[in-house]
């Protein structure tokens, strides 16, 4: 029983494309990782499907300085989906294919045309939502930006720059609250 | 923790552990009366709350679909989720942000104070303001409300200081870090708040209150309170007297119980709350529990809502501290010079950077909008929350396109916008854009249209006149004598009030009332 369960899953989980990348040299994560180099097995869509939602992704929030690593965690979201869910499948592989073989390698304002032409469509509007909910989730879009994310393991943000903003005037207590005093 | 009888018809039945239901549970179990507090969600705790707001997201909202029309933004933006409630022990108060102003008293008497006006459904709330308020200190002060009864407020963020700045050089006087149900020093047995900025996706220190771990323990350990977890309520029955008698739930596995009762008080969130009483519909009742007057689910409020997001040139990091310490008060007038009748607040808001994205920026892609994320550091955000006027069209109905997973219909919510509502959000957006501006603003954007309603309010409203309404003043439906309604759902009007500290004042005045009237053998 566990063998044929194992065996279902190795089926369900079967390689379709890969995804592969390098992270930059002195990038945040190069250091921690260990290797530079990295791949994505996608289960729903072939290399080139997977290298055109890359794309697509990167042309919907086009950040220069954000490795693609964090663009392929939009395309390894979009590929659960589509594994889980038929007609979205069928949606998303379709939705690829009317942006035309040579989407991924195109200039940028190349895919940004192709991807106006289908602004309206299913696909787009749910491909962009996938995206920008995705993509600055991500650890690496997050730590781009300079999102410092929670801080209760830090214990907060009470000792760590809540109210270090300068350039504006303080204030008045009466209109705040008492705040601790540096090494109090 | 008690364990009660399916068979006891002695116990109080409260469907709903949020503001409302949770209080309540709190107060009639310290009065002595046996209650089954019925949670369709799970029980989390400050420890378990997650602090990836994406799956704290998960971990906390309703999820389960509605559907939804009318020209509101919502409809078009995300129609199977209208509303952004919270399903789990406490209800939305583990997901607030703590924000508590008052009601104002002209805003209780929304029909004198502003007039006939068309395609409005206004009524005077049934309740004197001086009784009313008497019970919203009671509140304050078993919340720990900052800035209220020698309550010290919070420090000002850096978000908060760009708020301060633009709205000091508008003119604005009555601007501050606001009430807030947060402590700004440790008491109640919790913790004072730590700057975490982690509000809504449950407050890991417990300096925010939440009826999870003040007033559902409390009551728990008077040794009366049964609460069943993941018990989703489908139908309220009743006995050939037209009294309810019983409430039929499902449990954990799905299978359908069914709870006798003394009195049922619900507490389900205006939409959740309305869609029980028609889905309870029988024979003697065809259109619903407490229907008679067909009020139930009508003159729907969810305020008028819109954010607003500066870019500066200069370090903001708006996520680092409290996510709502900040108000301006001064809006909250009614001067229909302005071109329109009631008021709105403002209010400090902050955002990660996919919800940011997603909620408060307007629709866009491609290089204009990441060159604003680009700048997420230098990012300062206001929202405004302001009074909708009720309409007897804007209502919650049930769902006749989708079914729950137990095969009943989900609930529907229409709401075509008032002209009043329109013009008080593009004035607020007005100001907002001003305020920014008078900080430095290099570009202010504004939210499209109405983000999915929080605040959930008047779908089964206190009426003096039992054809305007649904309940009386303490919350009891004025057909069924047993049977309250203990949420948002009995506001007579929205007023602009963030509607916590409200809900939770009803609360406590409807669970004195409840007790007398069992004392005198009424109940």
């Amino acid at each position: 029983m566990k063998s044929r369960k194992a065996a279902e899953r190795r089926e369900f989980l079967k390689t379709t494309g890969v995804l592969t990348g390098i992270l930059a040299v002195g990038g945040q994560f190069a250091l921690l990782a260990p290797t530079r180099s990295w791949a994505l097995d996608l289960h729903a869509f072939t290399s080139e499907q997977g290298e055109a939602l890359l794309a697509a992704a990167r042309t919907i929030a086009p950040h220069d300085a954000l490795e693609d690593a964090a663009y392929a965690a939009v395309v390894h979201a979009a590929d659960a989906d589509a594994l889980r869910d038929a007609p979205l499948r069928t949606s998303l592989t379709e939705g690829v294919a009317a942006l035309g073989a040579g989407f991924a390698r195109a200039s940028e304002p190349e895919r940004v045309a192709a991807l106006k032409r289908i602004e309206a469509g299913e696909f787009f509007q749910r491909y962009r939502a996938r995206t920008l909910g995705v993509l600055y989730s991500t650890p690496l879009a997050q730590a781009f930006l300079g999102y410092e994310g929670e801080a209760f393991t830090k214990g907060g943000y009470l000792l760590r720059g809540f109210n270090d903003l300068r350039w504006l005037p303080d204030v008045p207590e009466a209109d705040a609250g008492p705040t601790l005093k540096s090494g109090a | 923790m008690a364990s009660h009888s399916l068979k006891d018809d002695g116990v109080v039945v409260v469907i709903g552990s949020g503001a409302g239901g949770g209080t309540l549970a709190h107060e009639l179990t310290r009065r002595g009366m046996k209650v089954v507090l019925l949670e369709a969600g799970k029980r989390e705790s400050l420890a378990s709350f997650s602090q990836e707001p994406g799956a704290a997201f998960a971990q906390l909202t309703w999820l389960d679909p509605r559907t939804s029309s009318g020209t509101w933004a919502v409809a078009k933006n995300s129609p199977e989720m209208p509303a952004w409630l919270a399903k789990t022990v406490g209800g939305t108060t583990t997901h607030w942000s703590g924000v508590t102003p008052r009601l104002c008293d002209w805003e209780t008497q929304a029909r004198s104070t502003y007039g006939q006006i068309a395609d409005a459904s206004l009524i005077d709330w049934p309740i004197p303001y001086s009784e009313l308020a008497s019970y919203v200190e009671l509140a304050e002060r078993r919340m720990f409300v900052t800035r209220r009864h020698g309550m010290p407020g919070l420090p000002a963020t850096n978000n908060f200081k760009v708020m301060y700045a633009g709205a000091t050089r508008l003119g604005y006087h009555r601007v501050h870090t606001g009430y807030l149900a947060i402590n700004s020093q440790a008491q109640d047995g919790r913790g004072m708040c730590t700057q975490q900025g982690f509000c809504i996706q449950g407050c890991k220190t417990g300096a925010k209150w939440s009826t999870l771990y003040t007033e559902i323990p409390r009551a728990e350990a008077t040794g009366r309170l049964d609460l069943r977890i993941q018990a989703t309520a489908t139908r309220i029955e009743h006995g050939v007297d037209g009294q309810v008698n019983a409430v039929l739930y499902r449990d954990a596995a799905g299978q359908e119980q069914r709870q006798k009762a003394r009195l049922v008080c619900v507490a389900g969130n205006a939409l959740e709350t309305a869609r029980l009483l028609l889905l309870s519909e029988s024979a003697k009742y065809p259109h619903g529990l407490a229907n008679s007057s067909d009020q139930v689910g009508r003159h729907y409020c969810h305020h008028v809502l819109g954010f607003t997001v500066g870019v500066f040139d200069k370090p903001v990091y708006m996520w680092r501290g409290t996510s709502q310490a900040g108000l301006v008060e001064d809006e909250v007038i009614n001067d229909p010079k302005r071109g329109f009748v009631g008021g709105y607040y403002l209010q400090l808001v902050n955002f990660d950077p996919a919800a940011l994205v997603q909620a408060a920026l307007p629709y866009g892609w491609g290089r204009d909008q990441a060159s604003v994320m680009d700048n997420y550091r230098n990012l300062a955000a206001v929202m405004m929350v302001g009074e909708d006027l009720p309409r007897a069209t804007n209502r919650i109905t049930l769902s006749t396109a989708k079914k729950d997973s137990y095969g009943l219909p989900v609930a529907h919510v229409h709401v075509d916008e008032h002209v009043n509502d329109i013009a008080m959000r593009a004035h607020g957006r007005r100001q907002m854009s001003r305020l920014f501006e008078a900080a430095g603003a290099k570009r202010v954007l504004h939210s499209e249209g109405s983000p999915a309603a929080t605040h959930n309010l008047g779908t089964a409203r206190m009426s003096a006149d039992p054809r305007d309404g649904v309940t009386n003043s303490w919350g009891q439906t004025h057909d069924i004598r047993n049977l309250f309604i203990s949420d948002g759902s009995t506001f007579s009007t929205a007023a602009a009030a963030n509607p916590t500290l409200t809900i939770v004042a009803l609360a406590l005045r409807q669970a004195e009332y409840i007790s007398r009237q069992v004392q005198a053998h009424e109940l």
